[in-house]
């Protein structure tokens, strides 16, 4: 598969280079909001919109930053454009649903400082995809956290009933689990094949 | 947060007045200059000395894949011709660096060359010698590979043999190689244009395989026809 | 701990909290994205923990002395460009002192604003306390996350490599642990650790219970 195809791309952002469990990105949530499936999956659809948006916005503003040659503004740009993102997020949500909004907490702002909005437009940027790839690669990113996240919790949820020793309980296992997981989503390499 | 027995007036009177949306327009926009001022004091400042690391870098990686060389320029180079540093630009075509000893003869030519190895992209900077039509060595600029095996690829002795003396010759019409450099299976090389694979990192091996034949039956034949403009350094 | 809006005083225990009690990453499990994935190496741990506590120290100070300034409602925002800006001038400065080390560090250097660790500082103390508290405090918290970063890091590199900061520590036969420089070990590492942590705790918890089972007599 051609590296720069849209298909390689939302396969590695998803998969091969998972952005939780290869990658390290947004493991506050990881953590934090992998409880219940319920949950999980409300943030994975939180956190993917904003993906889309900020990705989109983010290529905006380098196009422009470059234009005007002052590209050491970026990272402050990309920061007050995903804040701004997920102010408007926390908006539509509390209007469409309190429901959610309730259900999600303080977690929902928090996806201002979740590394992987925020490492997505600076990967983005690095690898420097055109604008279908970043769509791509944002809608993979999104796939691949909720399908993380999603793991996560239906081990979590299991594990509740479970006896566990108590040493161990909370952030320990948590970790370890993830560890299980990413072991099993390292057997995606190569997942792209080889190609000319 | 009224207070039992406290009267609805005496209750507003506690809070705070809202704070003027003027007052909150000229903090942010008082933060941002200062932010902005700070940070391009500190780009002024370190810029040129991460022009010369880089500068550095790259002439490192040029001298340790072109033998001999002591002097390193900048070239654009496409099917259109070739162009000097300052006449070109990224968009004119693709960088290359032409290597001289200390006499001004060129030794050869390094270019960068990318592909798709196990993990992650592997990015090398390679050097062809035009006189000998062949590869001198290669150098891994960046790779995600497994490390302990994949990541052999940049530093096992045997696998950077390899890259010695590769034959790269040009086929008849000097437009494309003789023969594709691929790489084989781990004690199964028979051509010099082969590569040796790395037992255990195949697909790592195959990559820097993949990447130099496409950028050798790209660049090869072009560097040769621009060889004389190459060999003046102008 | 002193009450939030309350002035307090600057002692040892306020750099000293940083680095046990309200340890940044093994306690408050804030701040984890960077310590999973640039503690592949000890020398990137330590880089890192040095750039985070630069980045804590400067945008603490700066939004202590400009406390009284800065209105309730924008504050968040305000706190965030400050970070942003202080990040940018250690990315810039990591480049400029190490090309190698900007590359192995890669994209976490500009992701240190989005540390969690420093907006919490910034938002539960810096913006309440005075001067020096706030630095003292920073400091304290950024040698705790380095401290937690190096342990991840000497731990992780010792294992998948066999050497600490390059040195070959083990002998040419030991057989290197791979996947502990990979993503999987850092997960079960800093759950090691953590499990470590909450063992001593219970057990600390355990003899303090039969101390006071013992002092106040037959039950």
């Amino acid at each position: 598969m051609d590296p720069n195809s849209l298909t390689f791309i939302f396969l590695n952002a998803a998969l091969i280079n998972n952005f939780v469990l290869a990658l390290f990105l947004g493991l506050c949530p990881f953590l934090g909001v992998s409880a219940k499936k319920e949950t999980a999956w409300n943030m994975g659809l939180a956190t993917t919109f904003v993906m889309l948006v900020s990705s989109t916005s983010a290529y905006a503003i380098n196009w422009i930053l470059t234009e005007l040659e002052i590209e050491f503004l970026r990272l402050i740009c990309y920061i007050a454009v995903i804040a701004s993102a997920v102010q408007l997020v926390e908006m539509a949500v509390k209007k469409l649903s309190p429901a959610l909004f309730r259900a999600l907490g303080i977690f929902l702002p928090l996806i201002t400082t979740n590394c992987a909005i925020l490492g997505l437009a600076l990967f983005q940027t690095f690898r420097e995809y055109d604008f279908l790839q970043s769509l791509a690669f944002s809608i993979g990113a999104g796939v691949g956290f909720t399908l993380a996240l999603m793991l996560m919790a239906g081990l979590r949820e299991k594990l509740e009933l479970a006896k566990v020793p108590s040493v161990s309980q909370g952030a320990a296992m948590s970790l370890m689990l993830a560890g299980l997981l990413s072991l099993a989503f390292m057997g995606f390499a190569g997942l792209g094949g080889s190609h000319a | 947060m009224s207070q039992p027995g406290q009267t609805n007036a005496e209750a507003q009177a506690h809070t705070p007045p809202p704070t003027p949306g003027i007052k909150m327009l000229l903090t942010l926009g008082g933060i941002s200059m200062l932010a902005g001022l700070l940070v391009v004091l500190a780009f002024q400042y370190t810029a040129p000395i991460i022009a010369e690391n880089q500068r550095i870098a790259i002439e490192k990686a040029v001298f340790q894949v072109v033998p001999g060389a002591m002097e390193r320029r900048d070239f654009f180079l496409d099917a259109q011709g070739l162009k000097t540093a300052t006449e070109g630009d990224e968009a004119s075509g693709e960088r290359i660096y032409a290597a001289y000893d200390a006499n001004g003869q060129l030794k050869g030519i390094a270019l960068k060359a990318e592909a798709t190895g196990y993990q992650d992209v592997i990015r090398i900077l390679y050097g062809y010698d035009p006189a000998c039509e062949c590869v001198t060595g290669i150098r891994v600029l960046k790779m995600a590979e497994t490390p302990g095996l994949g990541d052999k690829i940049a530093f096992d002795p045997d696998f950077l043999a390899n890259f010695n003396a590769l034959d790269a010759a040009l086929n008849a019409a000097r437009d494309a190689l003789a023969n594709s450099i691929v790489a084989v299976k781990h004690g199964n090389k028979t051509q010099p244009w082969q590569i040796d694979a790395i037992s255990g990192a195949t697909i790592s091996s195959a990559a820097i395989g993949r990447m130099i034949n496409a950028s050798g039956q790209r660049m090869f034949p072009l560097i040769q026809k621009n060889l004389a403009q190459l060999k003046g350094g102008q | 701990m002193a009450l939030p809006n309350q002035q307090e005083k600057v002692t040892l225990d306020t750099f000293l909290r940083g680095l046990w009690e309200e340890n940044p990453v093994f306690v408050m499990l804030l701040g984890l994205c960077p310590v999973l994935a640039v503690t592949n190496s000890t020398m990137n741990a330590i880089a890192m923990g040095l750039a985070t506590t630069f980045v804590l120290v400067a945008s603490s100070t700066l939004v202590s002395l400009l406390r009284k300034f800065i209105p309730k409602q924008v504050r968040i925002a305000t706190y965030i460009i400050i970070i942003a800006t202080f990040v940018t001038i250690v990315d810039y400065t990591i480049q400029a002192i190490s090309l190698e080390l900007y590359n192995a560090l890669g994209a976490f250097i500009q992701l240190i604003v989005a540390n969690c660790v420093i907006l919490g500082r910034a938002e539960a103390y810096a913006s309440k306390q005075k001067l020096g508290a706030s630095v003292i405090n920073a400091l304290g918290m950024g040698a705790g996350f380095t401290i937690a970063l190096l342990c991840l890091g000497t731990v992780r590199e010792l294992l998948g490599a066999g050497t600490i900061l390059g040195f070959p520590i083990f002998s040419a036969n030991f057989e290197p642990w791979v996947v502990m420089i990979l993503p999987p070990g850092g997960f079960f590492v800093l759950g090691a650790w953590l499990l470590l942590f909450e063992y001593l705790k219970q057990r600390r918890e355990k003899n303090l219970l039969e101390k006071e089972g013992v002092t106040s007599g037959s039950q």
